[in-house]
């Protein structure tokens, strides 16, 4: 019962935030208004893009601490721009960030394939420098609304069919990851070389130029956020985001990304942002305390690590390692 | 040449631990902040610049962690006490945490005072408030009341969003406030949110204000980061206009807001005045011109101390259309 839950984990996690929605709305019927769950979605679509960038990281067995910093300093960077140079055009502004973002990623990237420092320590460390690059590049002033362009404040807001334009991109950037992970070769060297990086290297993969590649695309999606998120609150600052790079881990976690790398779908790390998204959205609609909201936010992601051990438990690259233990524990029986 | 050299200098040395403020030399007063790169204390250190400038032989050491923590200030309170300053005036972030550091910096002669966030009696010898708490609670309150005349109406719904439901001053504003609201019959309180100074939280927080009290006229937001979120997400909402958000913020981070319309007026202490008013305090300690009451702010008037030393510079300043544009250039 247990395992054929897990193993369509997708469709388990659907149906508890359907439930999740449906209860909120049963309390609070102003919840389930197509504006509040529209609103609700857009909110969760920064999460939601940075996530997916996470994800590649994560399924190369590395993990990407920078995430918000990186956000952070290219929303600030594009913020001063804006607020200097009204008018240099918004889409123009957006490449730009990508652009700084992926360039950001690829210091994390570089410093993991060719220095080969543990991942968790290099994004440790530009994390922090990233926060102080912010400081010095803004001598710690704010970026305000009224400094900035009306169009770069406006454009996520642009309602197109029905949603923000933000909605959209979260969804676009979720169906390109959709079909490159299926489609296409650098979207499966991922998984390879997460799932078992010695025979990736047989196969003529060379792991540290992917992980490299997933550091790259996970910092150009981050720097696409940091405009998002400057323009979403309209306000720049060095504190922006701070804490946010656990959001996204634990979102990717939820959706069931094995730490271990190798393990993990799109759909699914899609579904746990969405999942920490209601439940960021839900908890202030349903007034819960504020001391419970962080404690609730904490137990849902360890159930979720739960759930994935767990599910790890049965998959066959471990036989192996069961055969290797087994002949092992004889002779340690005869030492003690 | 050494042996030579030696006793000279450890007599230049003594002479400057036994007369740290000779009359001819500067008076050095560092002006320790919460954290670098926030703009209220930006601002502070114009003021403190200006009070330098008008009291002529004070050099403003200007300076405080890279994040708010108290242990960032320890480590740049023992470096200031290792560069001999005068005078030290501080806004601390933690009350009790800086106590042992800054008795040192007494023990040494220095003059402490603390200033817009106190630290305990027995760490410093002044605490200079930007203003009273029953000031800041009332104050707020009347931006409510003030809100709902420029909506027109006669009563209206109000609810808090505040920073962490831990934050010592804001719990102590949202007390006030709650005291002083049965003089304001029109004002309902309907709710108290948590937006735990966070750009996201607090937009949210606000959101859901808008969603569970839809007849709700206010948004009181006594933090910097909760009012931006609040005003934002009543412009994003479609609400400018019904929903009217005020509290404590700077002009510069507001006078979009007050423009757009989501925001009637606001208030905050002038940090130019206190960041002023502290240096002139620490320039009279070191100087001897204080009593065990009272001490001379300069243009500020004087500050009455009570039995534990402190005292309340001024009420919070109010800004509206008529005077934001101005003040968003300096702070």
């Amino acid at each position: 019962m247990m395992s054929a839950l897990l193993k369509h984990r997708e469709r388990f996690l659907a149906l508890v935030i359907l439930a999740l929605i449906l209860v909120v709305g049963a309390i609070t019927p102003s919840f389930l208004s197509p504006n509040s769950l529209v609103s609700a979605f857009n909110d969760t679509s920064i999460l939601m893009i940075l996530a997916m960038g996470q994800m590649l990281v994560i399924l190369t067995r590395c993990i990407d601490l920078s995430v918000a910093a990186n956000l952070a300093l290219t929303g600030m960077v594009v913020g001063m721009i804006n607020a200097a140079y009204p008018g240099v055009p918004v889409p123009l502004l957006i490449l730009f960030a990508m652009a700084m973002g992926a360039c950001l990623g690829a210091i994390n990237g570089f410093f993991v394939w060719v220095v080969g420092v543990p991942a968790i320590v290099v994004t440790l460390g530009t994390m922090s420098i990233y926060r102080g690059t912010i400081f010095l590049l803004s001598d710690g002033a704010w970026v305000n609304a009224h400094q900035m362009s009306a169009g770069f404040i406006s454009l996520p807001r642009t309602v197109v069919l029905g949603m923000p334009v933000m909605s959209w991109i979260g969804i676009i950037v979720v169906a390109a990851f959709y079909f490159a992970t299926r489609h296409l070769r650098l979207g499966r060297d991922f998984f390879t070389s997460g799932g078992n990086p010695t025979a990736a290297f047989y196969t003529g993969v060379s792991v540290g130029k992917v992980q490299f590649k997933a550091f790259v695309v996970s910092g150009m999606l981050a720097g696409l956020c940091g405009y998002l998120w400057v323009s979403r609150y309209a306000v720049a600052y060095v504190d922006v985001a701070n804490g946010f790079e656990l959001q996204v881990i634990a979102a990717c976690v939820i959706g069931g990304i094995s730490i271990m790398g190798g393990v993990g779908t799109v759909l699914g790390c899609a579904l746990g942002a969405l999942f920490l998204g209601v439940i960021n959205n839900a908890l202030p609609v349903l007034g819960v305390s504020p001391f419970w909201q962080m404690a609730i936010s904490g137990a849902v992601i360890i159930i979720a690590v739960i759930a994935n051990s767990t599910a790890e438990r049965s998959k066959g690259r471990i036989i192996l390692r069961r055969a290797v233990s087994k002949r092992a524990t004889p002779s340690q029986h005869q030492e003690a | 040449m050494f042996k030579k050299l030696f006793p000279a200098l450890t007599a230049m040395m003594s002479i400057a631990y036994l007369a740290p403020a000779h009359a001819e030399d500067d008076v050095r007063i560092a002006l320790v902040v919460k954290a670098m790169g926030i703009g209220f204390f930006e601002a502070a250190n114009e003021g403190a610049q200006e009070a330098a400038e008008e009291l002529g032989n004070v050099e403003i050491i200007y300076t405080g962690p890279t994040t708010t923590t108290a242990e960032g200030q320890i480590e740049v309170i023992s470096s200031l006490i290792a560069q001999r300053v005068d005078a030290i005036a501080v806004s601390a972030n933690d009350q009790d945490a800086l106590v042992p550091i800054l008795s040192r910096a007494q023990q040494r002669g220095i003059k402490v005072i603390s200033w817009d966030s106190g630290v305990a009696p027995e760490g410093r010898s002044v605490h200079l408030s930007p203003s009273s708490d029953d000031l800041i609670g009332r104050m707020n309150v009347q931006l409510a009341a003030d809100a709902l005349e420029a909506k027109g109406v006669s009563s209206g719904q109000m609810a808090i969003l505040s920073a962490t439901p831990t934050s010592t001053n804001q719990n102590v504003w949202i007390e006030e406030m709650k005291k002083v609201l049965p003089e304001f019959p029109q004002l309902e309180f309907v709710d108290t949110v948590y937006g735990d100074d966070l750009a996201d939280k607090s937009y949210r927080e606000a959101v859901a204000l808008m969603r569970n009290h839809p007849d709700l006229d206010v948004i009181v937001a006594p933090t910097t980061v909760g009012i931006l979120a609040a005003a934002q997400a009543v412009s994003d909402e479609g609400r400018v206009g019904e929903v009217y958000v005020t509290g404590l913020g700077l002009p510069s981070e507001l006078a979009g807001h007050v423009e757009s319309g989501a925001m009637h007026n606001f208030a905050i202490w002038n940090p130019i005045d206190l960041g002023y008013a502290a240096t002139t305090i620490a320039y009279n300690l070191v100087m001897d011109n204080a009593t065990e009451t009272s001490v001379d702010m300069g243009r500020m008037g004087t500050a009455q101390l009570d039995e534990n030393g402190s005292a309340a510079m001024a009420e919070p300043f109010i800004y509206d259309a008529t005077n934001v544009e101005d003040f968003a250039d300096i702070f």
